[in-house]
Formats: structure tokens, C-alpha cells, sequence
């Protein structure tokens, strides 16, 4: 295992200060019982993070993350606060205890698991034993994309992304046919027809 | 390169700012104004990013982000106005209006 030497860049500095923003928007969220204060900070929360993703190489995951956590996650939560009340209940403090010990144990056994991970850019990891260095070298030969994780994902594994998409089109398809179209403005009013007296016999 | 991180680090600062009045701020409105003026500041800092390593190509991301940005305000603004995120701007709001209700909060 190699020494691990750290370099003080300004990329490495905003890295850190994206890094306390998000523990400090995590515990405002925590401490909030302001429901809307909530959602709010998630979104911000989800900006954060794929600002971080973005500065880690990992565009397409920082997309999902603006996509879905920023964008769309925030209008459902909108939603299913108007369905309840706008702040949280207190809880129970003899609960807290062991709701630590809980995400404690969690926390330390993931930190445990990742001292068995390769170390960063190690050239043995079995990440780049496979065929990730081929995909390095060929990439500008084969595709010319200068985003090696796009080349990968929309040429190399082109049909699998392409099937993903089927499936996420259709799985959207079917929840369109289930809640009915226009079911944004309520639906249309159905009304239960009161049974006959023949068909109720 | 200089220039890149003076102006990253003032709208890291400007983001601490906006992210105080999200978690401080009394009302509806100013967290939705922190929540947007933080995206913005996230478009740019993702700007500035690409050019502090050299790869200018950043900028189409940024641009994505501005786009998920501004229809994700639209979105709760409207949400706000209109009690559900997707009814036609033409339509009578209901008869409270929002600003009695959610004003006070």
C-alpha cells in the first residue's frame, strides 16, 4: 500500500468546504421540525452532493442527483406534506438512545469496510484489472468523447442503457395508465353506480 | 488560475450565506429565495470548477443545472399558488388566497 501524500489544491479546498456544507445542511435537516424548512434543505442538500459528484469525475451520477433529488424530489415531498401536517411531531426521547447506538454500529462497521478497500488509484485494484484500462487507452481511438464514463455508457454498453431506458419508459407508461390521464387536475369524478335490485340479489 | 479561485472562494462564502438563511430564515419565501439563489451558486461554482482543472467542458453541465434549477423554483412557486404542481396557469386560484395562508408560517 502506497503513502497516501495530500495535495493542497484549491480543488481539494472546495472539496472540503462542500463537505462541511452538506454535515451542516444534515444536521440543520435534523434538527428542523419545519417540514417546508425540510424539503428546502434536501434540496440544497441534493445540490451539494452533485456539486461534489461533478468534482469527483462522476458526471452522470452528479446528473441524477440534480435531476431527481433536486428537481423532482422536492415537488413529491411538496406533495406529500399537503397531505399531512406542515410540522414534525416530537419524539419519543426514550427512543433517541437507541436509534444511536443503531446508525453508531452501522456507521463504524462501513468505515471498518472500507480499510478493505483498494487504495485511491491504485493501479492493481480490481477495478482496473478488467477491461476499465482498455476502455482509458481506446476511448479517444474508438469514440472520440473526452467523458470516458459516457463513451462507456452510451457506446460500449450502448444496448444495456438502451434497455434501461425501455424500462424506465414503460414502467413510466404504466403509471400513467394507472393513475389515469389528467390525474394532475384530480382525475376525472367516477362515481359508483348503486347496484340494481337484480344484481344485487 | 488565481483569478478562478478568488472567485470560487467568493461564492463559496456566498453560498455559506445563502445556506444560513435557508436554515434561519423566519419565512416560506425566504427559504425558497436561499433554495434558488443556492442552485444558481452551485451553476456557477460547477462553472468555475471546470476552468480551475482546465476542462472548460463543464460548462454544459452548468447549463443543465440552470435549466433544472429554474423549472424546480417554478415548480413549488406554482405548487404554492395553485395547491398542486401541474394546473393550468389559466385557472382561478382557490378563493383563500396563498399569501393569507402561508405568509404567517
Amino acid at each position: 500500500m502506497t503513502e497516501f501524500t495530500a495535495h493542497i489544491s484549491p480543488i481539494v479546498l472546495l472539496d472540503l468546504s462542500l463537505l462541511t456544507m452538506l454535515i451542516i445542511v444534515a444536521f440543520a435537516m435534523l434538527r428542523s421540525r419545519h417540514l417546508f424548512a425540510v424539503v428546502m434543505l434536501s434540496g440544497i442538500y441534493s445540490l451539494l452532493s452533485a456539486a461534489f459528484f461533478v468534482s469527483l469525475d462522476a458526471v452522470d451520477v452528479a446528473f441524477t442527483e440534480a435531476a431527481v433529488g433536486a428537481g423532482i424530489s422536492t415537488v413529491l415531498m411538496l406533495g406529500g406534506m399537503l397531505l399531512t401536517a406542515r410540522r414534525e411531531k416530537p419524539a419519543a426521547k426514550d427512543r433517541a438512545p437507541v436509534a444511536l447506538a443503531v446508525v453508531l454500529a452501522t456507521g463504524a462497521a462501513l468505515i471498518y469496510a472500507t480499510t478493505d478497500m483498494p487504495a485511491f488509484g491504485d493501479p492493481n485494484a480490481p477495478a482496473n484489472d478488467a477491461v476499465g484500462q482498455r476502455y482509458v487507452e481506446e476511448t479517444p481511438n474508438d469514440i472520440a468523447v473526452p467523458n470516458i464514463v459516457t463513451a462507456v455508457l452510451a457506446s460500449y454498453r450502448g444496448f444495456d442503457t438502451l434497455g434501461e431506458t425501455m424500462v424506465i419508459f414503460t414502467a413510466g407508461i404504466a403509471v400513467i395508465l394507472l393513475l389515469g390521464a389528467g390525474s394532475g387536475r384530480g382525475g376525472r369524478k367516477v362515481v359508483d353506480r348503486a347496484p340494481s335490485d337484480e344484481e344485487a340479489q | 488560475m488565481t483569478m478562478f479561485a478568488v472567485a470560487a472562494t467568493a461564492i463559496v462564502i456566498a453560498m455559506v450565506l445563502a445556506l444560513i438563511r435557508a436554515i434561519a430564515g423566519p419565512s416560506l419565501y425566504d427559504r425558497v429565495l436561499a433554495g434558488n439563489s443556492f442552485g444558481t451558486k452551485t451553476v456557477l461554482l460547477i462553472g468555475l470548477m471546470g476552468f480551475l482543472t482546465g476542462r472548460p467542458d463543464f460548462l454544459d453541465i452548468a447549463l443543465l443545472y440552470a435549466l433544472i434549477n429554474f423549472t424546480g423554483t417554478l415548480a413549488i412557486l406554482r405548487f404554492f399558488s395553485y395547491r398542486t404542481p401541474s394546473r393550468a396557469l389559466a385557472e382561478p386560484s382557490p378563493k383563500t388566497t396563498p399569501s393569507q395562508k402561508e405568509g404567517a408560517v
